[in-house]
């Protein structure tokens, strides 16, 4: 995810634009579009910016769903208002004095200003439809969404917090960074944590409903990403373990097509549903009643 | 001391002296080459501490690699009184990258599971690596809840550089099957002892490796990602290993630092491959020691300890506003 992609869609809105919005300006002839113009990734065309965001970022042409920030995440699947931020005041740490061309400690700083996070992951409570549900969400723009210490802790409360007051747990990944490597082997067992919160949770008899979009990879698409009673999946999102260039290396074959999408994932049988993003709350809501709602 | 057949590069002052001991020893000796040889023999035990106890990050990686380096299949023979192969994931196949089976040790019956990486370059070859498939873990896992429905303790032999990353790997879930094997783990009703043995590489070794208690020999190695992936993503470069093995932290004194293991295993003088006996037999101390202990706990505070313990993990700042 590049950095213009996250400026642009933290300043997006979930509210669809008036009727008697200005049409779109002149497209430009050439070069990379910037400001209102955007080159979608499905397709390559040259998108009016506002007319996707109206779509929730999803590109009209292709039908591509374009990246989208956690707190906008948040306000399209949540009811207006009823969202209350958990954990908020965790903040990362550098455990291993990590640095390689540049000191964790300064990425992080760097990371937090240019995406208005603390860390990748959102996490709280909110009604979808009017039913309570505990929710969290992954940000891909903070170092690839990857997982290290803060995303770990905030989910496994979050799990733990469904576990207590009987909520559905829904988390929405994007993370193709998977565990976070800045924080080494703490990172690695972030994935056992949450995966054993979870596994609580499931005795506890709770309908976990994970969304997987684009990116989801490694240590992230190897725990919680996975565990889902039913897992979603946005359509043509990269989801998978290793990444396509690690699995190229290491068998110098050229990989097929479509290879580690959504619809490979539900041809293989890792898939509930391919829901697309404008379904996903009404689809979310209806599964939580066949679960029966409350645990 | 048949070996030798792979030598690193930082062994080789300790092989240049152990030549030396060697012919001394193959020609006739006077008093004069007795009291040489004694000495020689002397300073190799010092030189093999010296460089042994001062490996680097990198220099490690390089020993928990070592073709000589003790293997699962070792293991299973110098620790275990008995061995018996269960194959098959009842799904798909065999991996023989994932080795499980009945075993006997000490007073109790156990199921053993250990990634298999292979001596032969054709056994090297069919077990990848040491890289398991999706079927690999789903062989651990239906060993796993054998093992829980007749009250075996499980012990966890990690040695793979990681889960294989393969087109039919994809198509079989690998992500799946790492994630749904912790999730067993984390409430598996029977003990539960991991070692890292060699290569603790990533997800695939947390695949089976949540335990009641996690150790690690003392030249092996667990990190989240290879130094060579790291060095490619962040340096651009798989040039920079060396300092992505430094920067990663990987080595069993950090990872005890950091509450990942709970036991360092010391390795002999001149490291596990010099002297694959006397590891094991200290491999095996330490198993009969945990699993003393783990039995005597009822399941329940077990299964509750085992999440508390991983619960734990993770180093933040809360700001107390
Ligand atoms: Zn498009």
């Amino acid at each position: 995810m590049t950095a213009s992609d996250a400026g642009a869609a933290a300043s997006g809105s979930a509210t669809p634009a008036s009727a008697d919005a200005p049409g779109p300006p002149p497209r430009p002839k050439r070069g990379v579009p910037e400001g209102l113009w955007k080159k979608c990734d499905g397709c390559g065309a040259t998108i009016y910016r506002k007319e996707a965001e109206e779509l929730l970022n999803v590109c009209p042409q292709c039908g591509f769903h374009w990246y989208v920030s956690a707190a906008e995440r948040i306000s399209q699947l949540l009811d207006p208002g009823t969202f209350e931020e958990c954990d908020s005041d965790l903040r990362p740490a550098d455990p291993l004095g990590f640095r390689d061309k540049k000191p964790y400690a300064e990425r992080l700083v760097a990371e937090q200003k240019r995406t208005g996070l603390s860390d990748a992951a959102l996490t709280g409570t909110g009604m979808i439809r009017a039913r309570r549900v505990a929710c969290g969400v992954t940000d891909s723009a903070f170092i690839m969404g990857s997982m290290g210490s803060v995303v770990g802790e905030r989910l496994t409360r979050l799990v733990e917090r469904a576990t207590d007051q009987k909520l559905p747990l829904i988390i929405i990944s994007a993370s193709g960074g998977g565990a976070r490597m800045h924080e080494g082997i703490i990172s690695l067992m972030q994935m056992a944590k949450v995966s054993a919160a979870l596994a609580r949770y499931s005795r506890a008899g709770g309908l976990f409903i994970s969304v997987l979009t684009n990116p989801t990879m490694g240590g992230v698409a190897a725990s919680f990403a996975s565990l889902g009673d039913l897992c979603f999946a946005e359509p043509r999102a990269l989801i998978g373990f290793a990444g396509p260039r690690t699995i190229k290396a290491t068998i110098r074959v050229e990989l097929p097509k479509g290879f580690q999408t959504s619809e490979f994932l539900l041809e293989h049988g890792f898939v509930d549903r391919i829901v697309a993003r404008k379904d996903l709350k009404s689809e979310i809501a209806r599964a939580i009643d066949y679960c029966g709602g409350a645990i | 001391m048949a070996h030798g057949l792979h030598r690193l590069p930082l062994e080789k002052p300790i092989y240049e002296i152990e030549d030396r001991i060697i012919a001394l020893e193959a020609a006739p000796v006077g008093g004069q080459e007795q009291e040489k040889l004694r000495l020689l023999k002397r300073e190799l035990v010092e030189l093999q501490r010296k460089v042994f106890g001062n490996l680097d990050p990198w220099q490690t990686v390089e020993v928990a690699r070592h073709p000589d380096r003790p293997k699962t299949s070792d293991y299973l023979h110098m620790v275990f009184d008995e061995f018996v192969e269960l194959h098959g994931d009842k799904s798909f196949g065999d991996d023989p990258a994932m080795l499980t089976g009945f075993a006997k040790l000490d007073r109790h019956k156990v199921l053993v599971i250990g990634h298999q990486k292979g001596k032969t370059l054709a056994e090297r070859q069919a077990c990848h690596f040491g890289c398991a498939h999706p079927e690999g873990y789903r062989k651990a896992m239906g060993k796993m809840r054998l093992a829980a429905k007749y009250g075996l303790p499980v012990i966890c032999l990690i040695d793979t550089p990681g889960a294989y990353p393969g087109v039919g790997a994809e198509e079989r879930g690998q992500a799946q099957v790492i994630a749904e094997s912790m999730f067993l783990m984390a409430s598996l009703p029977v003990p539960i002892v991991c070692v890292v043995i060699g290569e603790g590489g990533s997800g695939g070794a947390l695949g089976i490796g949540v335990g009641d208690r996690v150790a690690i020999l003392e030249h092996a190695y667990y990190s989240v990602i290879s130094p060579e992936g790291c060095a490619g993503i962040l340096w651009k470069s798989a040039e920079y290993k060396a300092d992505a093995a430094r920067a990663l932290r990987m080595r069993s004194r950090d990872l005890a630092e950091f509450g990942v293991v709970d036991a360092v295993i010391d390795e002999p003088a001149g490291g596990a491959h010099r002297e694959p006996r006397q590891m094991a037999s200290r491999l095996k101390t330490y198993l009969v020691r945990t699993l003393r202990e783990l039995v005597e706990k009822p399941v329940e505070s077990l299964v509750d300890a085992r999440y508390e313990k991983f619960r734990r993990m993770g180093v933040f700042a809360e700001a107390t506003a």
